[in-house]
């Protein structure tokens, strides 16, 4: 593996009596893309949302790019600048336009120039189709649309990793696919991305890595094609022939 | 109707309402947006000290905390706000109405903010901003484009409450001026309509301009 990018070791974390996250030991290397699936309530969006403490975890460590996640702060703001984050609900702010969405974070946290931060904003979203709409406010655009400025607005901050909440879920089907085809180019111009999603086609297409959860554990973790094809557990055999069948 | 307002300032006891309502209305929403933010801020202890505030303050009647400015903090404690008692009465009454109404002001921006998704605060946290950033940016903008409906209540309601100062201040704004008159000239329909009119013309345009504002300016989602 590459040099290690996110590091997680022994990470737990309890909503109240149930035990989300059980000693979570997972490295991602630079560069490297890791799909993370499993049944609903396994734990893999908390996994996802702990890696930039939106979720706090109470015992084990995570460091990012050799640095140990803060507390709560202005040291962990800094820290969650390098982490992107792209949201089931895309999040875009409904009150700024699609370029005001694009240039917030590096204007206020890389205190970047506003023609510059503009310049820079309009290039990523000509990357991502919707250099047109960058006067529009996030309610015109369609569900896609949004998605694919909340993947610009990330990129904007120059992030080490990109974290990636399940951001086709909520997308009608049609517009999943414009959605993909933005993070495959992604992933080939080497962005380390850890990835919470059901869309196995894009699994086998461009993760270096599957991770398997079931019940807060990470149960198996492998190659797409060994994956898919060779599970190990019985658990994993299980819910692909859930998945799989249609 | 004619020598009444010949032998007595009714313009300028209007005036007064008028200066008492402008200053009322930015400290209070000065103090309003201070507690709002307390009220959503991660701490506890400063969420503690924002509810305590409104309840305290909202469920203390106006006219009390009016006599309690002028009695028990100026007479009693010796906070002279200025030499002149009417100069001090009406600094007073400016800061009884700011404080009281502040309490309004917060909840309706509380309201605003909880037009908010949480997905948009995640956002702001996950890019970076700071809690102080993620309020001027995201969260304050949005809540008070979402309570500009109950802001304009609480800004009517403000106004007419001025009339709660004639308590300390006499005759010097509107309610003082009337009492004054019905005292002198005897009690008469016309006059108290002229008033009540006064009154009209103050509040019935900024209701208008309230709710066309928050159909303009609300944030479509």
């Amino acid at each position: 593996m590459s040099e290690p990018l996110v590091v997680m070791d022994g990470v737990n974390k309890h909503f109240g009596d149930l035990h989300v996250l059980k000693d979570i030991d997972l490295t991602v290397g630079k560069g490297e893309v890791v799909i993370l699936i499993g049944p609903s309530g396994s734990g893999k969006s908390t996994l996802c949302r702990t890696i930039n403490r939106l979720e706090n975890f109470e015992s084990g460590s995570i460091t990012i790019d050799g640095v140990e996640l803060p507390e709560e702060g202005k040291e962990l703001a800094a820290l969650r600048a390098d982490v992107g984050m792209v949201f089931q609900s895309f999040n875009l702010f409904a009150h700024k336009t699609i370029l005001q969405n694009v240039t917030l974070g590096p204007i206020k946290v890389r205190k970047m120039g506003k023609a510059d931060a503009e310049k820079k904003a309009m290039d990523l979203l000509e990357r991502v189709g919707i250099a047109h709409q960058a006067q529009k406010y996030p309610a015109q655009l369609s569900g896609g649309q949004q998605q694919r400025v909340a993947i610009a607005r990330s990129l904007a901050m120059d992030p080490k990793v990109m974290l990636f909440d399940e951001p086709t879920s909520a997308l009608d089907p049609e517009m999943i696919n414009e959605v993909l085809d933005v993070m495959v180019e992604l992933a080939h111009s080497g962005m380390t991305m850890i990835v919470v999603t059901h869309e196995m086609g894009f699994a086998r297409k461009v993760a270096n890595r599957v991770v398997f959860l079931s019940d807060g554990e990470i149960v198996e973790q492998a190659p797409p094609d060994e994956f898919f094809t060779n599970p190990t557990t019985d658990r994993c055999k299980e819910f692909l022939s859930k998945i799989l069948t249609h | 109707m004619g020598e009444i307002l010949s032998e007595y300032d009714v313009l300028g006891a209007f005036w007064v309402t008028i200066q008492l309502s402008v200053l009322s209305a930015i400290g209070s929403l000065l103090i309003g947006t201070v507690m709002a933010v307390l009220r959503v801020s991660p701490v506890a202890v400063l969420r503690l000290i924002g509810t305590s505030y409104v309840n305290i303050v909202r469920n203390t009647p106006l006219t009390l905390l009016m006599a309690f400015s002028v009695l028990g903090l100026s007479f009693i404690l010796g906070l002279q706000l200025s030499d002149q008692a009417t100069t001090n009465s009406y600094w007073w009454a400016v800061i009884m109405l700011s404080i009281y109404h502040g309490a309004f002001v917060c909840e309706a921006l509380r309201s605003g903010v909880n037009t908010i998704p949480p997905g948009q605060a995640e956002a702001a946290r996950a890019m970076g901003l700071t809690f102080g950033q993620s309020l001027s940016q995201v969260l304050l903008p949005q809540a008070f484009r979402g309570a500009i409906a109950p802001l304009g209540s609480t800004l009517i309601a403000l106004i007419k409450n001025t009339t709660v100062a004639a308590v300390i201040l006499g005759t010097a704004e509107a309610a003082g001026q009337l009492a004054e008159i019905t005292e002198n000239e005897g009690a008469s329909l016309p006059t108290f309509f002229l008033f009540a009119l006064g009154f009209v013309i103050l509040t019935l345009p900024l209701g208008i301009l309230f709710t066309n504002l928050s159909q303009r300016l609300s944030v479509k989602r």
